[in-house]
């Protein structure tokens, strides 16, 4: 196997996704932001052909009209690091699940399900987690409001 | 022939060797277990909602009891990952009393793994040793910090006040009765028959599995993959330091119980060479008094926890307050692989797995 | 007074009996002080406050010289339920239902800030305003956590009270 570039990478990405994907970085990051229905697509090749096998983190924000998925990769034993990011509109808040890929994605999709509302679709078992199965709405959500259970 | 039938059986959420509450349905047939459903949410007490309504520092007490065994290792990472955002340096002498601290919060941790997997499989003496010398952490703890479990002396820019004149002594006496600690735990437990016959070659994990469900810690180690954040990705000042990372062979039960014993011996190092080279100087950096970093910035910040990766993603929209904060809980994730290394086993082997995979209910739930 | 067969049925003073080895009691102050030097816990916590709870138990605090060490795992054996930490909406039907195992008499003791009140997690979504909005409390222990030594205060307190003979009855 070729030695890991992080540039090589992003340009054969470029080349196989066009304008789905978008590169950026932050401070400690490099970013990749995909479109929703090339999701699998790309997560399938950073982990067969780039060696990203540990997801560490799949979270999400609410950012009002959308939402945004957020999920960090490393590799182990080499220690590359990428950031992936997708947005899902708030009216039809829907996404590939991640589960045949690593199935540490399992709970965690669970997790975001339960406390933010989005659905994965091939999830085997998208029920509530850390809720109770009677429990109403999506906390994590902006406009859940806190304060004052009855 | 005899027919049979598929039966269901209910461990906790209240019970006394589920670490917390954590509620396994075990499914079996006869003895052997074909399946096992876990369920969570019972210690629920909707951290990330409360933090976007805290202001930085106000939200320090609230990572402590996310893991309340080790608490200065979470209280680490959320100052950590608030300085990488904001751009604050930490003054030498106070990232030495961080270490020192962490470590100390590790080998607590463990103590209390190894005592608790001592008394779910039956050796009570086990829980008392552990227990006894897990006090002389909560001295050290309360003499720094003024609490003996949940502590919070490390904060954001550095740590809350200088370390009195006892810590010292304190410390290197506790250090130099780690070896000794060690032989107790390995004499009067691992050499024991009967705890080899009901730990080796139960709950094996095999490597790829334990990467595959984003298993870390001493788990991941116990199956042989040398992964520490402390090594992969050095934070604050870990990159100085000289240590082991005991691994396992086989991936069972045994072998997550000895890794742990091993490791405490390895932070007793850690904390022997921080105590040599800690400088004087201050305590902590100049922080503002209302923190407010750049709108737009997000970080993901990690460090090696006493149960695995412990991760902190925060995003920031300006304010004083976090937009987003999510707690990436290791134990939460290792739990996700219970079902897989019971199935096939017979029903005590789950209350051994669930020691030897050390969940904290508090962070698993957040 | 009480009479005394012996010696023609005679007043005998409750003091003289005593001087002699013979005490006088009701059955209601002899099984008080029974059940109050030897509560029987249940060995139920989640969170942070049932570590000071195995802490009160082990060798350093120890909690069997007030004679509280038989914890019992069964709620059926069990008299005394120190409910520690929050009380989620997933623990509720939990803890009421084993509440409601255990035999009378039973006190009940909410140790920590979370079980009086929520604690530091009231303003969350998913945590009850204290466990006496569904199980009726004895004593109320502050502290987070909850010392062990406090520990130990509230159950001797408990104790008065038990011994005083002033708890619920069914």
């Amino acid at each position: 196997m070729q030695e890991f570039s992080l540039e090589r990478m992003i340009q054969e990405l470029e080349g196989l996704l066009g304008d789905k994907v978008r590169t950026g970085s932050d401070q400690f990051f490099t970013v990749l932001y995909i479109d929703p229905a090339a999701l699998t697509i790309l997560m399938g090749k950073l982990r067969d052909e780039y060696g990203f096998n540990h997801l560490a983190n799949l979270t999400s924000v609410d950012y009002g009209e959308e939402f945004e998925m957020v999920y960090h990769l490393y590799s182990i034993p080499d220690n590359n690091k990428v950031l992936v990011k997708t947005r899902v509109p708030r009216t039809l808040a829907e996404l590939d699940s991640l589960i045949s890929l690593w199935p540490t994605a399992d709970w965690q999709e669970r997790e975001v399900y339960d406390l933010m509302g989005i659905k994965f679709k091939g999830h085997p078992n998208l029920v509530r987690v850390l809720l109770p199965e009677d429990f109403e709405g999506h906390p994590l959500r902006k406009d859940y409001l806190m304060g004052g259970r009855k | 022939m005899l027919e049979t039938d598929i039966y269901t059986v209910n461990v906790g959420p209240i019970h006394p060797s589920t670490h917390g509450g954590l509620h396994v349905e075990a499914i079996m047939d006869g003895e052997i277990i074909q399946d096992v459903v876990v369920h969570l949410g019972y210690v629920h007490r909707s951290v990330e909602k409360i933090a976007e309504g805290k202001t930085y520092q106000q939200f320090v007490p609230y990572t402590a009891r996310l893991d309340y065994l080790a608490t200065n290792l979470p209280v680490l990472g959320y100052c950590q990952a608030v300085e990488k955002l904001l751009g604050i340096e930490v003054p030498e002498r106070a990232e030495y009393i961080r270490v020192i601290m962490a470590e100390l919060s590790r080998i607590a941790s463990h103590q209390i793994a190894i005592s608790a997997t001592g008394i779910d499989l039956g050796a009570t003496t086990g829980l008392m040793y552990g227990m006894r010398d897990r006090e002389r952490i909560m001295n050290i703890f309360e003499m720094t910090g003024g609490q003996r479990l949940l502590s919070s002396y490390i904060r954001i820019g550095g740590v809350a006040a200088d370390i009195p004149d006892e810590f010292i002594p304190a410390v290197k006496s506790l250090v130099q009765d780690i070896p000794r600690m060690m032989e107790e735990y390995n004499g009067l437990m691992t050499g024991n028959e009967i705890w080899a016959a009901r730990m080796e070659g139960v709950g094996i994990l095999a490597p790829e599995t334990a990467i595959q469900y984003g298993v870390t810690g001493p788990n991941l180690r116990a199956s042989g993959i040398a992964y520490d954040l402390r090594k992969a990705e050095p934070y604050g000042i870990y990159d100085r330091f000289d240590f082991d990372l005991p691994l396992g062979k086989r991936g069972d039960s045994l072998d997550r119980w000895q890794v742990r014993i091993d490791e405490i011996g390895q932070s007793g190092r850690i904390i022997e060479q921080a105590l040599k080279a800690m400088p004087e100087g201050e305590i902590k950096a100049k922080v503002p008094k209302v923190l407010k970093p750049a709108a737009g910035k997000e970080v993901y910040h990690r460090i090696e926890s006493a149960k695995g990766e412990l991760g902190y993603y925060i995003v920031s929209d300006g304010s004083s307050k976090p937009y987003r904060l999510h707690v990436r809980a290791p134990s939460f994730i290792n739990l996700m692989v219970l079902p897989v290394i019971c199935r096939g086993g017979v029903f005590q082997d789950i209350i051994t797995n669930i020691a030897t995979l050390d969940p904290i209910l508090g962070e698993s739930d957040r | 007074m009480v009479l005394d067969a012996k010696n023609g049925n005679k007043l005998q003073d409750v003091d003289e009996l005593a001087r002699n080895n013979i005490l006088v009691t009701t059955f209601e102050k002899l099984w008080n002080w029974g059940r109050s030097w030897s509560f029987w816990p249940l060995n139920y916590g989640c969170n942070c406050c049932p570590i000071e709870v195995m802490a009160a138990g082990a060798g350093r605090f120890d909690q069997a010289r007030f004679g509280y060490e038989v914890v019992r795992a069964v709620p059926r054996q069990a008299d005394l339920l120190t409910v520690a930490g929050p009380i989620t909406l997933k623990m509720k039907p939990a803890v009421l239902r084993v509440w409601a195992q255990m035999p009378e008499p039973k006190w009940v003791i909410a140790m920590g800030n979370c079980a009086i009140s929520g604690g530091p997690f009231k303003d969350g979504y998913s945590v009850l305003p204290g466990v006496d909005s569904i199980i009726p409390v004895d004593v109320y222990i502050p502290g987070c956590p909850v010392r062990p030594e406090a520990l130990f205060h509230g159950m001797l307190e408990l104790k008065k009270k038990v011994q005083q003979g002033d708890y619920r009855r069914s």
